[in-house]
């Protein structure tokens, strides 16, 4: 039974690492509709960037911190710059322009910190107290940062009037700017704070999967996944779907089928649960009247 | 009295399809006046061309004297310009309070909160229904919550795209009838497509007729109203 609760707490753990990227796809897809595929990548430069910091000589949290800032400006940027010239671009346009992102992003990480493999450090000293045998220190901390991220993005858009006006904006861009919300900014400040959830993320995963420019591709596939089953279009419903995701990858990897192919069972769970339930676990099935 | 909206020489195209050739027309500080036409006459695009979205226009458009034409949308609603769009523009996923909420969006001063209480006490259906998800409400209320939303920013002009359209005669009247009271208390002035003409000029104090992107005839309500042409083809009597 011990083992058993392992499995599903040290599973909640990487799942907090899939309900936020799933959280930072959400978040954009919800204003544009489009999949951010480079999401992935995103965290994984702003997770170098706080390596540099570190070998630089910074504590951990000011490293910490100041990447969130570097990530949430870079988001903002990126949007700027590279999505708002495709904005009303065809689909595939828009696809080709992340794809292009994506690979952009990997191979200026590999120019510039190298494909060698680098540890990344956890704050959580492993022989903290609250660490256990049921959770490591860092596999506690993660779940602690991750939900605390949760918990702030859920506050911010529930609360403040700038967390109103992005989900107007995402909602009705044309309504929006008829009481005077800069729509456009408010989609930079979605790709910002994105980007900002995803640095999280890398941050938080760096310590377990270590650091390259390939480390995010398969926590991508995660987050996806995650978010396709929480419902594309509700950021709690994709948190959720993280969290599920990471407890369903680690049982299937302990008890069903060994840990080569967690990942197919997992993905298979998924679609089974999207052919029951095409709009996700949590989906919105949208109330109007019509 | 003054023109507070003024427009010369609005033309507005979608794409290579021009649909506006030209419109002149002054809307006068603290009246109602109403723009008249048929379907697909022109009629939301000038409402458009007016906060310069969603349509491509030139000509000239000034507010209170200034120029505003080539303005952005956002800025235009700054000024104190609410548009009441064509179908509504409710924010359907969002409750009825934050959407009153987001009408407000611009404003910093202090009289947000009380505000509240004064579009509710036009409309107190919409007070009852304040944790509603906006898209459940019923049409007439989702016309009374789109008036009252623009009513959040205190505009100085109201823009109202088809108040009436699609609703019951009695709700139509009452949401007159809350206008007139709207104009005549909060000093804003308004410019109100509609194809219910009959309704229109009995509130409006001035009206222009619009027949495919022109203004054919424009005065008076009164006048405009016993006009014989206007009388057969849009009244109907
Ligand atoms: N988004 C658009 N793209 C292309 N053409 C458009 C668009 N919107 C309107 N039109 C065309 O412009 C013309 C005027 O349309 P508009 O909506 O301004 O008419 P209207 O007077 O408001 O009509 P209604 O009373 O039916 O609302 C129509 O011929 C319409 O087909
Ligand atoms: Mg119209």
């Amino acid at each position: 039974m011990q083992v058993f609760w392992h499995q599903v707490l040290s599973g909640l753990a990487t799942g907090g690492i899939y309900a936020s990227i799933a959280l930072a796809l959400v978040m954009i897809y919800q204003a544009t509709h489009h999949i951010n595929f480079a999401q992935g990548e995103l965290a994984m430069f702003s997770t170098y960037i706080a390596w540099m910091m570190l070998d630089a000589g910074f504590p951990y949290w000011a490293a910490f911190f100041l990447t969130l800032v570097f990530s949430f400006i870079a988001g903002v940027l990126i949007e700027r710059i590279v999505v708002r010239p495709v904005e009303n671009a065809p689909v595939l346009t828009v696809v080709i322009v992340f794809v292009g992102l994506l690979v952009i992003t990997n191979s200026l990480a590999g120019w510039i910190f190298s494909y060698t493999i680098k540890s990344f450090p956890s704050p959580f000293p492993s022989n903290a107290w609250y660490a256990s045998s049921y959770l490591s220190a860092h596999e506690i901390g993660m779940i602690a940062v991750t939900f605390g991220v949760l918990l702030l993005v859920f506050l911010f858009f529930r609360f403040t009037p700038l967390g109103l006006a992005m989900r107007g904006a995402a909602q009705n861009p044309v309504s929006s700017r008829l009481v005077g919300i800069r729509v456009g900014w408010m989609l930079a400040l979605g790709w910002g704070l994105a980007g900002t959830v995803g640095a999280v993320a890398g941050m938080m995963a760096a310590p377990i999967v270590y650091l390259d420019p390939n480390m995010m591709s398969g926590i991508l596939l995660y987050g996806f996944a995650a978010a396709l089953l929480g419902g594309i279009d509700n950021p709690w419903g994709a948190a959720a779907g993280g969290f599920i995701v990471g407890v369903l990858e680690n049982l299937a990897g302990a008890y069903v089928v060994g840990t080569e192919i967690k990942l197919t069972v997992a993905l298979v769970l998924i679609v089974g649960v999207l052919v029951v339930r095409p709009s996700g676990l949590f989906g919105r099935v949208l109330v109007t009247r019509v | 009295m003054s023109a507070i909206l003024e427009t010369r020489g609005l033309r507005a195209a979608y794409g290579p399809t021009k649909v506006l050739h030209g419109i002149d027309l002054a809307v006068e500080q603290g009246g109602i006046t109403t723009l008249l036409g048929a379907n697909g006459a022109g009629k939301t695009t000038t409402l458009r061309a007016i906060c310069n979205m969603m349509v491509r226009a030139t000509g000239e458009v000034l507010f209170a004297g200034a120029r505003i034409d080539g303005k952005a949308t956002e800025d235009i609603v700054r000024l104190g310009i609410a548009h009441v769009p064509d179908g509504r523009g409710t924010f359907s996923m969002l409750t009825v309070e934050e959407n009153l909420r987001l009408g407000a969006y611009t404003r910093r001063d202090r009289g947000v909160a009380a505000d509240y209480d004064r579009v509710y006490g036009y409309f107190p259906r919409l007070a009852e229904r304040r944790k509603q998800q906006a898209g459940t409400l019923s049409g007439g209320e989702q016309q009374m919550l789109a008036i009252s939303r623009a009513l959040m920013l205190r505009p100085k002009l109201l823009l109202l795209d088809e108040p009436s359209f699609g609703l019951a005669p009695i709700i139509v009247q009452e949401i007159f009838r809350i206008l007139r009271a709207i104009n005549q208390q909060e000093q804003v002035s308004v410019l109100l497509v509609e194809q219910n003409a009959s309704m229109a000029l009995a509130l409006a104090d001035h009206a222009y007729l619009l027949e495919t992107g022109e203004i054919v005839i424009g005065g008076p309500a009164a006048v405009i109203g016993s006009d014989e042409s206007v009388r057969r083809a849009y009244l109907g009597y």
